[in-house]
């Protein structure tokens, strides 16, 4: 199997709450959900975004959806101070979704 | 079997208005329902009532009404299908935001409405000051920094507004997916306790409450997921059935595009654990959700569930946090890249210089590594033409964070070379946090405005 970008095989939104995101991956075929279960694990997500991560916030969790297709990334603490108190320009953390489909599955 | 049309009319605040109004127009709805009420809204129209006291609601809300209300009378003639409205833009001041609707009712010459306020999310006096917040701090420690506190109301106050016959139900505070359910209760008579019924109309409610976010606004990306006239999107509808599924489309022709990819999308949008979905009337469980596209631009939902509501409810409180100064600048043309690092140390170095006191700092280049820092923000390939040098810090005091962007601003004249476009700010923060209260302490109450 080739290795793509996630981008290739999924589509993403990102929801803010607080200061915790979560992240869908949505497989545009019913035949890739499969693969995307078994290779974005918890680990690599983190691994992926560990230069935002915070690590006293707790662990990134994993929900799967197979009706739809899909997973649901929940990142607690990486907006920092949540979206009321950020510094970041983008204080929701909406680009973030598209950050990760830029990893390799 | 009778079925009910619920539009919605805008995802927040500041949403675009001409989709609504031609859901008014011709969606054929029964009702139609505005959500404007971000996290922190509340507190910011709080700071406004506190410097007038009938201001407090939403900016918008005056032409919103004026653009929708007139089919909200034609609603009323004979022969034709009778539509009401509901919203939360009623935000810290739902009783003046009622008697704006009703004013601007007769400036339009439109009699016979109805409009009615719902009230009881505003918790402010009844906090105690060993109360904690999810932050660790306890609401005694905010001191008059505390500028607000609002419970996170369910459908049942709506429900009550529908019952004495209400056509404009302005709220403050209500979970968003409530403000689509009341109407599915009222219309159905769904027991309070009927938890797959009330999971079933969350589900809708959620699909719902970000508007365009369902129709094909925020999910364009060229070449990839492709949407077809995003400058007209059409804002969506639900038909729903007294079992509680539903039919999501947009009125034909407008912009946009329904399927299972934005359906899926926007079920997931700020939901953590799919199998329960927090709201006040219900824990909604989205596992078992499903979609399937009945026609071009028309998809069914099945297959939510529900359980017991949970015993609290949430209240977001708003208050006064310091001040963030920020200043900018770009650099451009080659070696663009370099000079706007270089800019960065000078900056980082001259607030070291001058003393300048602050709780946390952030400095970043625009089109580099702002939002995904420098790790990520390395993956791009070949130098990028223009750098914008953001600087943004939170101060306890406003004085030290005007000097922000004064330093980012002085790099014009002693900074590298080619810096243009220099802009400075300071803003007051207004922050929010979140604790529980028990659901018996907070009880909505329905306030009618006179009909005319």
């Amino acid at each position: 199997m080739n290795v793509v970008k996630l981008r290739e095989l999924a589509h993403s939104r990102t929801g803010d709450k607080g200061d915790t995101s979560n992240i869908s991956v949505i497989a545009f075929k019913a035949e890739d959900y499969p693969r995307l279960v078994e290779q974005l694990t918890v680990e690599r997500v983190t691994a992926h975004f560990a230069g935002l991560l915070d690590p006293k916030a707790g662990a990134v969790r994993r929900y799967e959806l197979p009706n739809v297709q899909a997973l649901n990334f929940v990142l607690p603490g990486i907006l920092k101070g949540g979206v009321t108190r950020s510094l970041a320009l983008d204080a929701h953390g909406k680009a973030l979704g598209a950050a990760l489909l830029d990893i390799d599955v | 079997m009778k079925t009910l049309r619920i539009g919605s009319g805008a995802g927040y605040s500041g949403d675009r208005i001409e989709p609504a109004v031609e859901l008014a127009d011709k969606g054929a709805l029964d009702y139609l329902v505005f959500e404007c009420l971000a996290e922190r809204t509340i507190a910011l129209a709080q700071q406004a009532r506190l410097t007038h006291p009938d201001a407090g609601y939403d900016p918008l809300l005056s032409e919103r009404m004026r653009r929708v209300l007139p089919f909200v009378a034609r609603g009323r003639k004979p022969g034709q299908k009778r539509l009401r409205v509901i919203s939360n833009m009623g935000a810290a001041n739902p009783l003046s935001a009622a008697r704006e609707i009703r004013r601007i009712a007769a400036e339009l010459g439109l009699q016979g409405l109805t409009v009615a306020a719902v009230t009881g999310d505003d918790v402010l006096a009844q906090l105690n000051p060993e109360q904690l917040l999810d932050n660790g701090a306890s609401v005694g420690e905010l001191g008059d920094r505390l500028i607000s506190a609002n419970a996170y109301l369910g459908a049942e106050g709506i429900v009550e507004a529908l019952s004495v016959d209400a056509d404009v139900i302005i709220t403050g505070r209500v979970a968003d997916p409530s403000l689509f359910l009341a109407p599915q209760l009222f219309e159905f008579g769904w027991g309070q306790d009927d938890w797959e019924k009330l999971g079933r109309g969350t589900l809708i409610g959620h699909l719902l409450e970000c508007a365009g976010q369902i129709t094909g606004g925020y999910f364009a990306d060229p070449g990839v997921k492709d949407v077809p006239d995003l400058a007209r999107l059409g804002f969506p509808l639900a038909e729903v059935d007294a079992e509680g599924l539903a039919v999501i489309s947009k009125v034909a022709g407008s912009g946009g595009r329904i399927d299972t990819a934005t359906c899926t999308e926007q079920m997931i949008y700020e939901v953590h654990d799919p199998k329960a979905y927090l709201t006040p009337d219900v824990t909604a469980d989205f596992s078992g959700v499903s979609f399937s596209v009945i026609a071009p631009n028309e998809v069914r939902a099945q297959g939510a569930a529900g359980r017991a509501r949970p015993r609290t409810l949430k209240v977001s409180v708003g208050y006064l946090d310091g001040w963030i100064g920020e200043g900018q600048i770009s650099y451009g043309g080659p070696g663009a890249l370099a000079r706007a690092q270089l800019a960065r140390e000078v900056v980082q170095e001259r607030l070291k210089i001058t003393g300048v006191v602050f709780d946390d700092i952030r400095a970043e280049l625009i089109g580099v590594d702002s939002l995904h820092g420098f790790e990520l923000g390395s993956r791009a390939s070949g130098e990028p033409w223009e750098v914008r040098l953001r600087v943004a810090a939170r101060c306890a005091d406003k004085a030290e964070a005007v000097r922000i962007g004064n330093e980012v601003e002085t790099l014009y004249t002693n900074g590298p070379y080619g810096g243009g476009g220099a802009t400075k700010a300071v803003r007051q923060v207004v922050a929010v946090a979140s604790l529980l209260l028990p659901r018996e302490a907070v009880t909505p109450r329905v306030h009618l405005e006179d009909a005319s």
